[in-house]
């Protein structure tokens, strides 16, 4: 009997990632109280060359690998940078934070590397059982994440309300892939392609296996009716841990959308199709609606995330290159804004006080002109203001929906988002034009008021040369 | 000899018996642990019985794997239920409701 050694290469940025996480775990141990910022050097530094190791490594065309378990596309490759650039971006905004609250520990770092690579793994994922494994592994970390002050009441609440829906979606995700590989006999994506293609639609088994998969699929991403965990756990986890979830799980979920819909039932589309038009209506329309009556910024950023989520699912039900390159924009631009976002949210916080309420931002422009701007660079680009950002990521996926015909579905988009205007403008209008109840100036390090500037700016000059990350995005899909 | 549906049907019944019991439990926190865990076993059923009708081993390999996941799983649910319980000293799901989502 012969044994085939694999070829280790495609898989080294995730083989890399892991070690290194061990490394911090172990590392941490031997660490006394002051000496915590070397865990946070190793898992910065780790993040960073992880970012080179997937440029060194990548590949052109895609490569499936391990029996047909992983592949390695350019599609993911992009992803998998953007997710490692945005989770090190989540790390330097939240050790100021963790310092003032006395939760600057190991388990955080180890915690998010291994949240990170679990998304990576859902990146590079080519058979159901690799996605259930690096949801699993995601999730998990996050659950954990959320219970990470021990002390909190409403995170504890959070965490245990996040661990029961989450793991009630994974069950259904899991019914459905049953079924899914009961009809096709298989569990990777090509052979499951090649057998939904040729037993047609109208297999019962696997429309219902459908249909449990796109409910597990809406409850990732926090899409109506299954976004009830979503302002829970942003209100109720560390805003660090917040900001860790907002921001690099929706390039995640993104992905889990692709390789789950696109490579796996791409025979289906016109049945996927119809269930995410309803969630992403749905999803628009409350997350849009419903932000207007919230106080608590955390919970008002919850709900625009889920109509964020509405804009990203238009993108992957318009089922052609364009609306998934459209939706890769937009979850990507979408990171970014929150990981800018709930920084400012952290820089305004200080040791024995959370900016939590909407009133906490009041003449935020007196107090810090130059962060005011930010945040409003960065509230214009969420509501799609021109020339930031924001406009054209929403502005490339209305296209790709009125290309396919659905003009009446970008009209509700265009409608909604109006409607949204005006809870990111509220904001604005108290940070500009309210006199400050406290006058306490912003405090932070500098490496977060640097990286602060360039997120806030970046809102500006990728709003000038859209083109730049779309025309990587555009060769990314056209090419897997 | 059992035909493959009556496999189904017994999972099916599992799987819905635990998806009933999570939302109509409303007074412990562990019932919904127990709960998360029939409904990883009602799979892991569908899975072997297509395994086996099919004459194909992956459905056994994913069972595995779904099982060593359900351990991690309870693991992290019961330390989650272990801190819930030290900050509020109850675990009645009546009273998760600091937090209305």
């Amino acid at each position: 009997m012969q044994f085939e050694m694999p070829s280790l290469i495609p898989v080294l940025p995730e083989l890399f990632l892991l070690t290194m996480t061990c490394v911090v775990l172990v590392v941490d141990l031997f660490l006394k109280e002051e000496q915590r910022i070397v865990s946070y050097g190793i898992a910065q530094a780790s993040l960073l060359l992880a970012i080179a190791v997937v440029y060194l490594t990548g590949s052109r065309e895609a490569e499936v690998l391990f029996y047909g378990s992983i592949v390695r596309d350019p599609m993911g490759d992009v992803l998998k940078m953007a997710i490692y650039l945005i989770g090190a971006g989540a790390f330097l905004y939240s050790k100021d934070y963790l310092l003032d609250r006395n939760l600057f520990k190991g388990e955080f770092y180890v915690l998010g590397l291994f949240a990170v690579l679990g998304m990576t793994v859902m990146v590079s994922a080519n058979s159901f059982l690799t996605v259930y494994l690096g949801l699993e592994l995601l999730a998990l970390s996050l659950y954990a994440l959320v219970a990470f002050d021990r002390d909190s009441k409403i995170g504890s609440e959070a965490a245990m309300k996040y661990f029961v829906l989450g793991a009630l979606a994974s069950g259904m995700l899991l019914y459905g892939i049953s079924m899914i590989y009961g009809a096709t006999g298989s569990v990777e994506f090509q052979p499951v392609a090649g057998a939904v293609a040729q037993t047609g639609k109208d297999n019962m088994v696997l429309i219902f296996g459908l249909v449990f998969v796109v409910i597990g699929l809406a409850f990732k991403f926090g899409a109506v009716p299954l976004h009830m965990w979503v302002p829970d756990v942003y209100h109720g986890a560390p805003t660090a841990v917040t900001l860790f979830i907002g921001s690099t799980p929706k390039i995640a979920a993104f992905a889990l959308a692709m390789r789950l819909l696109v490579d796996g039932l791409e025979p289906l589309h016109a049945d996927w199709q119809g269930m995410l038009v309803i969630l992403a209506v749905l999803s628009m329309a409350i997350g849009n609606v419903i932000a207007i009556a919230q106080t608590n910024i955390k919970r008002m950023l919850a709900y625009s995330t889920i109509s964020h989520v509405g804009f990203i699912l238009l993108g992957i039900l318009a089922g052609t290159s364009k609306g998934y390159t459209s939706a890769m924009f937009y979850s990507i631009v979408y990171a970014l804004m929150a990981l800018g976002g709930f920084g400012i949210v952290m820089l305004a916080s200080r040791r024995g006080f959370e900016a939590e309420n909407l009133e906490d931002y009041k003449g935020l422009h007196d107090r810090s002109p130059w962060f005011a701007a930010m945040m409003l660079l960065l509230m214009f680009s969420m509501a799609g203001v021109p020339p930031t950002v924001g406009f054209f990521a929403k502005m490339f996926v209305l296209e790709a929906v009125i290309s396919i015909d659905m003009t009446w579905l970008a009209l509700v988009g265009v409608f909604f988002s109006i409607i949204g205007v005006y809870y990111y403008l509220r904001i604005v209008k108290l940070m500009y034009f309210d006199k400050p109840t406290d006058e306490t100036p912003l405090t932070a390090g500098l490496d977060t008021r640097i990286a602060l500037t360039v997120n806030g700016l970046l809102m500006l000059v990728l709003g000038m040369f859209p083109a730049t990350i779309l025309s990587v995005c555009a060769r990314a899909i056209g090419s897997s | 000899m059992l035909a493959l549906t009556d496999f189904l049907m017994l999972g099916a019944i599992l799987f819905s018996l635990s998806v009933a019991g999570i939302f109509l439990n409303r007074k412990n926190v562990i019932i919904l642990l127990m709960c998360i865990e029939l409904m990883l076993l009602a799979v892991n059923i569908n899975f072997i019985a297509f395994s086996h009708f099919h004459g194909d081993l992956v459905g056994q390999v994913f069972v595995f794997f779904i099982l060593t996941v359900a351990a991690a799983e309870a693991a992290i649910g019961l330390a989650i239920l272990v801190v819930l319980f030290r900050n509020r000293r109850t675990i009645n799901v009546e009273d998760l409701d600091t937090l209305k989502g």
